[in-house]
């Protein structure tokens, strides 16, 4: 089986990194290969990652408020390119109301302050797309 | 002898009383760990302190190492100030904002930034997108400048200014915004954040390379002994090294060797050590811990006092003093059950006032879920007028020095500190640690460590990973108007359109001149400032000649 691969993003000017950081390391640790973009990446470099480094998966990691601009711009990016079965998911301080209006946008995963590093790495492993026997 | 029998005492307690107790009832099964994870003993007494001097190590509050306080009457003479940290949307809002609290009798200001102001970027720029009044207030140029402080004389009051990077363009319209008001820059008093190290090591708001970034500081150390000789040059910050993750003992060293760098970098540009370091503060985070936090706060006094006389050879007292402003811990505050997180702050606020800190800032309930509403920015105020005034903490001196345990701890948070000053100045010193990732390695082990125990369940977490609720209702909270982006974008547009063009650009290739040679980079974005050129084209001018500093991205 292939390993899942992961795109952990930060997009915007925010630089607090422990979070992206953090998880990038447990979902390592729970197996997945897991690339790190680094910080302030627009939602193109983003897509341009995922599709360069042929992703199942892109955890975005976002505290500054930017989420509503930022994350529908991404999951536009991704349809037009054809990304649309890439599993997004989105970690950091989002308001309850925003929640469905990210879930209405295509973000599949949504996790807040204290979330279990178990129940992301679960999350990512029920939802993400099937995946390839390697030949 | 004393010691031995001392020593003989213990023995037999722990023979004739600890044993029946323990085999009667064990221990309960948990790491008796501090919450960075440093082990704690069942007992102190006063044999873990037979190599404690007090004269030496503690002395009284007032006098050389200042471990028991800086003022000989602690609290009694003149309380922390409480200063509260805000900023959001427009200039107008903010400014709206501190009219109240100055109305209330608050007499310092504290400025928060936007992110496209901290990463010295206009609101045009395609990393704004969203970010723009969010985090902190929008501040694009003098004309904002002018707004945010419009009716307060600056002259009257002091400003605290959270800004690293673009601090040099930021204070620039602050004290072209006093000469507007006709406010002598020898009496303005009030601190930038300015450091420029913690960015690198931890929060991550850098723009230009370390050593060019290093530059900026040094001009402003010699601006301001010459011209704001009142101002706070440099709050070396811990706070944001243990928000990254740090432990507590990491945080009180990579900050203080930090310090460190910053009069070393100052007396090498050729500054009399004594003319420039009493304006050096510092900032450190007040976490969960309470004894290990109030033994950090007691350690920093200590060694600080410790590395200007004796490394530097300062001479005036004010140089061996530290100052320092505290924060509740922003990383400790929990998404679930918030009103939960008034205790935590309230405990963490009482380390912090038992540590000495001489201002604070205490965090609001709902600080995981977005910025604070009005109502929990009260409450969080209400929480340091609580302790100030009915605790009773506030009426002697460091109340709880002589502790056997606190003493034990504050000995070992020295030790532990002196061993990474060791390491990193073997490293050549702190930018040297910085460019080989030294510190950011060592926060982001500390950060992941954590994160296991607490998926471990060795560390709990009220709320979060035991004590679960799940029917929770929610706590209001605050929404920034998304308008001000819009708002600030016309405005720009305006700007650019009735500003005098000519002047902005002869602004500009001066500083670009200044910062290939070796003038004072602080005269020529005064002159920017003045002819309105933006946070981001002064920054864009820098860039042009240094360059931009970017990290490896490490996991």
């Amino acid at each position: 089986m292939k390993k899942i691969r992961v795109v952990i993003a930060k997009p915007g000017l925010d630089g607090h990194d422990r979070g992206a950081k953090v998880i990038a390391r447990a979902l390592r640790d729970a197996g997945m290969e897991v690339i790190y973009t680094g910080l302030r990446q627009t939602p193109e470099q983003i897509v341009a990652a995922a599709l360069q480094e042929d992703a199942d998966v892109i955890g975005l990691s976002i505290l500054s408020g930017a989420h509503m601009h930022i994350c529908p711009r991404l999951m536009d990016l991704l349809k037009e390119k054809g990304l649309d079965d890439v599993l997004v998911v989105v970690g950091g301080i989002i308001p309850d109301v925003d929640i469905p209006k990210l879930q209405d946008a295509g973000i599949k995963g949504i996790f807040l302050p204290g979330t279990p590093m178990q129940d992301i790495i679960t999350f990512i492993t029920e939802h993400v797309r099937p995946r390839v026997e390697q030949v | 002898m004393k010691g031995a029998t001392a020593a003989t005492a213990r023995q037999r307690w722990e023979r004739e009383v600890l044993e029946p107790a323990l085999a009667k009832a064990p221990e309960r099964s948990v790491p008796f760990t501090t919450i960075s994870g440093r082990s704690i003993e069942r007992l102190y007494s006063p044999e873990d302190l037979s190599s404690l001097d007090y004269q030496r190590d503690l002395n009284h509050p007032g006098q050389f190492p200042y471990t028991r306080g800086i003022h000989p009457t602690g609290y009694r003479g003149k309380l922390w100030t409480m200063r509260q940290f805000a900023g959001f949307g427009t200039p107008e809002e903010t400014n709206e904002r501190y009219k109240t609290l100055l109305a209330a009798g608050g007499t310092g200001l504290s400025v928060a930034f936007d992110l496209p102001t901290l990463m010295g970027r206009d609101p045009d720029h395609e990393l704004s997108l969203g970010e723009v009044g969010k985090c902190g207030v929008s501040i694009v140029s003098l004309a904002d400048m002018e707004r945010l402080f419009e009716g307060i004389s600056l002259r009257d009051i002091t400003t605290s200014m959270t800004i690293n990077s673009p601090a040099p363009m930021i204070f620039a319209m602050y004290l072209a915004v006093a000469e507007k008001q006709g406010a002598d820059w020898q009496a303005l008093s009030g601190t930038i954040q300015n450091d420029i190290l913690k960015e690198f090591i931890a929060q991550k708001e850098y723009i230009f390379p370390p050593r060019e970034s290093m530059r900026l500081i040094t001009d402003i150390f010699a601006f301001c002994a010459r011209e704001v000789p009142r101002w706070n040059t440099v709050s070396v910050s811990g706070y944001h090294i243990r928000e990254a993750g740090s432990t507590a003992l990491q945080e009180l060293a990579f900050t203080l060797r930090d310090g460190i760098e910053y009069i070393q970098y100052g007396i090498d540009a050729g500054l009399d050590v004594d003319d420039f370091a009493p304006r050096i503060s510092f900032f450190f985070n007040s976490h969960s811990d309470f004894f290990e936090e109030i033994a950090k706060f007691r350690a920093a006094r200590k060694l600080w006092a410790g590395v200007m006389r004796d490394r530097f050879g300062a001479k005036d007292e004010r140089s061996w003093k530290l100052r320092f402003h505290t924060q509740t811990a922003g990383v400790s505050l929990t998404a679930q059950q918030p009103y939960n997180n008034v205790v935590r702050t309230a405990l963490q606020a009482l380390a912090a006032v038992l540590g000495g800190t001489n201002s604070l800032h205490t965090n609001s309930l709902d600080e995981a879920l977005a910025l604070p509403t009005a109502e929990a920015a009260t409450l969080a105020l209400r929480t340091q007028q609580i302790l100030a005034h009915e605790s009773g903490v506030a009426n002697t001196v460091d109340p709880l020095g002589g502790s056997w345990f606190l003493e034990r701890l504050t000995l070992d948070m020295e030790q532990g500190a002196k061993h990474y000053f060791e390491t990193i100045d073997k490293l050549g010193g702190m930018v040297e640690a910085i460019e080989q990732g030294f510190p950011q390695r060592e926060i982001a082990e500390a950060s992941y460590k954590f994160q296991q125990a607490v998926e471990r369940r060795d560390k709990v977490i009220v709320g979060v990973n035991d004590f679960v609720q799940e029917d929770e209702a929610p706590v209001p909270i605050l929404y920034i108007d998304e308008t001000t982006a819009e708002r600030q974008l016309t405005r720009l547009t305006e700007l650019k359109r009735t500003r005098d063009a000519g002047a902005v650009a002869r602004s500009l290739d001066a500083l670009r001149e200044a910062a290939r040679g070796t003038a004072n980079t602080m005269y020529l974005l005064l002159d920017c400032a003045r002819a309105y050129a933006t946070v981001g084209e002064m920054c864009d001018a820098l860039r042009d000649v240094w360059g931009e500093y970017e990290e490896e991205p490490l996991i």
